[in-house]
C-alpha cells in the first residue's frame, strides 16, 4: 500500500509545530502502525533528517506507552485497541492518515509526538496506593474478596494508563483514569483503610495538574484501549459524595 | 451543576403539569393561574409562594451557569492546543451542543419572562387573563413566536437528554446495571418535559384550545 502521511512536527517543547506530509511507499498491510512509522523512520534517517519521534515500549498492548491521535481518534478506528495492536490492514490503499500527540495542558508535547504524561504519576502518588505490611507475601485466599467485586476491580485494574481517555475528552478531563484507580482499589478489602482521603487526594491531584472537568460525553471510554466502562466515574463520584459525608 | 439542575428539572416537570390545566378551558386555567398567586395564604402575601419559588430558581440558575462556566474555563485551558484532525466518537449530539443549547434556553427564558409574565410583548396586558395570553400569544399571526419557542423546547429537550443522565452519573447514582436504565429515564424525562410543553402552542394553532 502507499501512503499519505501527515504528521505533527515539533522539535521541543518551545517550538510551536507543524504537520508535515510524508508519502509512504510499499507498506504491508500486516505492519502494525508503529512498524509503518519504523518503516518511514529508516528512510528518513537514510535521508539524513530527523526521524519522527513517538513513544513505544512493549509492543504487545500492556506497557501503555504508545500513544497517537489517528484520524482524529487516540489508538486509532479499531475498538479496545493500542497504536502497537493496530494494524495496517485496517487503511486502505493511497489514505492520508493524519498523526498527532496528545492534545493536553497536562500532557505537554516533548518532541513531535511524544508527550510528558507524568501529570498522571502525580495523580498515583496522591492517593493510588494501599498500605501493605511488606516482606513475605501473604497466604493466598488470607483475605477473601467477592468474586463479582474481584471481577470489576480487575476489569477496572486493566488501566494501562495511556493517557487516550484525556486525548478523546472534549474538556481535556483525566476523569476515567482515576476513576479506574478509585474504582480498583474502592472494591477490594485492601483498599478500605484509605478510601475516603484516596479519593479526594487524587480529584485534588488531578485537577492541580491542569485536567478538565467531566461532563459525561462518554469520548473517554469509547476510545479506551482497555475498555474502562463508564460507570466508574459514577463510583468515583459515590465514593466522593460519601468521603466529603464522611469528613463533615 | 447536578444540585441546581435537578431543582431546574423539577420545576419544569411542575411548569409543564400546570400548562396541560389549559385543556380543562379557559376558566379553569386562569383560575389556576390565580391560585398560583394564592398558595400560602392567608399565612403569605399575594404572589408570596410565587417570588419565593423565583428567588429559589434564580439561585439555582445561577449556581448552574457558574458552574457550566468553571467547566467551561477549564475545558479551555486543559486543551491549549487544538487537533487538527477532530472527530467526535461517541459522544451524541445533545452531550456536545451542552453549552450552547444552554445559551438559547436561557435567552428563551428570559424572553419568555417578557412575554408571558411582564406581558412586555404579549398582546393581552392584562396579567389576570392567563388563557387569553397564551391564545393570543401563539395565534398564528405570531408565527415566529411559535417557531422560537418550538426551537427553544426541542433544544431544551436535548439539553435534558444528557443534563439528566449526566446528573445522575455526577451524583453517583449509576453503575454497569443501572447504566442502560438510567439513560432511559433520562430519554423518557426529556421526551415527556418536551412534548408537554410543545402541545399548547399546537393545541392553540389547531383551534383545540380557545
Amino acid at each position: 500500500m502507499s501512503l499519505k502521511l501527515r504528521i505533527w512536527r515539533q522539535a521541543d517543547a518551545a517550538d510551536k509545530g507543524s504537520m508535515v506530509t510524508y508519502q509512504l511507499q510499499n507498506v504491508s498491510p500486516d505492519m502494525s502502525f508503529l512498524e509503518m512509522l519504523d518503516v518511514l523512520n529508516e528512510r528518513l534517517t537514510l535521508d539524513g533528517e530527523d526521524p519522527v519521534a513517538f513513544d513505544h515500549d512493549c509492543r504487545e498492548g500492556i506497557c501503555g506507552m504508545c500513544s497517537l491521535v489517528i484520524n482524529g481518534i487516540p489508538h486509532g478506528p479499531e475498538k479496545a485497541t493500542t497504536t502497537c495492536q493496530l494494524h495496517m490492514r485496517h487503511f486502505s490503499d493511497g489514505q492520508t492518515i493524519d498523526i498527532e500527540p496528545w492534545r493536553a495542558a497536562a500532557f505537554p508535547v516533548v518532541k513531535d509526538l511524544v508527550v510528558d504524561r507524568r501529570a498522571f504519576d502525580k495523580i498515583i502518588q496522591a492517593g493510588g496506593y494501599i498500605s501493605a505490611p511488606t516482606g513475605s507475601a501473604p497466604d493466598a485466599h488470607a483475605t477473601p474478596v467477592p468474586k463479582a467485586d474481584a471481577d470489576l476491580a480487575f476489569e477496572a485494574a486493566t488501566c494501562i494508563g495511556c493517557g487516550a481517555c484525556v486525548a478523546a475528552c472534549p474538556n481535556g478531563s483525566g476523569m476515567l483514569f482515576t476513576a479506574a484507580k478509585i474504582t480498583h482499589l474502592g472494591l477490594m478489602p485492601q483498599g478500605q483503610p484509605e478510601r475516603n482521603t484516596r479519593v479526594i487526594d487524587m480529584i485534588n491531584a488531578h485537577d492541580e495538574a491542569g485536567f478538565g472537568g467531566c461532563t459525561n460525553t462518554g469520548e473517554c471510554t469509547s476510545v479506551c484501549p482497555k475498555g474502562i466502562p463508564l460507570e466508574t466515574i459514577s463510583r468515583l463520584n459515590k465514593d466522593y459524595r460519601q468521603a466529603l459525608r464522611a469528613a463533615s | 451543576m447536578a444540585i441546581s439542575g435537578t431543582v431546574l428539572v423539577l420545576f419544569l416537570l411542575l411548569h409543564m403539569i400546570g400548562n396541560l390545566k389549559i385543556f380543562f378551558g379557559a376558566e379553569a386555567f386562569d383560575h389556576y393561574a390565580h391560585w398560583l398567586r394564592e398558595i400560602g395564604a392567608p399565612l403569605l402575601p399575594h404572589s408570596g409562594f410565587l417570588w419565593i419559588q423565583r428567588v429559589g430558581l434564580l439561585v439555582a440558575l445561577g449556581l448552574h451557569v457558574w458552574s457550566a462556566a468553571v467547566l467551561t474555563i477549564r475545558a479551555r485551558k486543559a486543551r491549549p492546543v487544538k487537533y487538527a484532525h477532530r472527530k467526535p466518537v461517541q459522544g451524541s449530539y445533545a452531550a456536545r451542543t451542552m453549552r450552547w443549547g444552554g445559551v438559547i434556553v436561557f435567552l428563551f427564558v428570559v424572553y419568555h419572562i417578557l412575554d408571558l409574565t411582564t406581558r412586555t410583548f404579549n398582546p393581552v396586558a392584562d396579567t389576570s387573563q392567563a388563557n387569553a395570553a397564551i391564545v393570543q400569544g401563539f395565534a398564528p399571526g405570531r408565527w415566529y413566536v411559535t417557531a422560537f419557542y418550538v426551537l427553544a423546547v426541542v433544544t431544551l429537550g436535548f439539553h435534558l437528554r444528557h443534563g439528566i443522565w449526566s446528573g445522575l452519573q455526577t451524583l453517583g447514582v449509576s453503575n454497569a446495571r443501572r447504566e442502560r436504565v438510567l439513560q432511559g429515564t433520562a430519554f423518557a424525562v426529556a421526551f415527556v418535559i418536551c412534548a408537554g410543553f410543545l402541545v399548547v402552542p399546537f393545541a392553540v394553532l389547531t383551534g383545540l384550545v380557545k
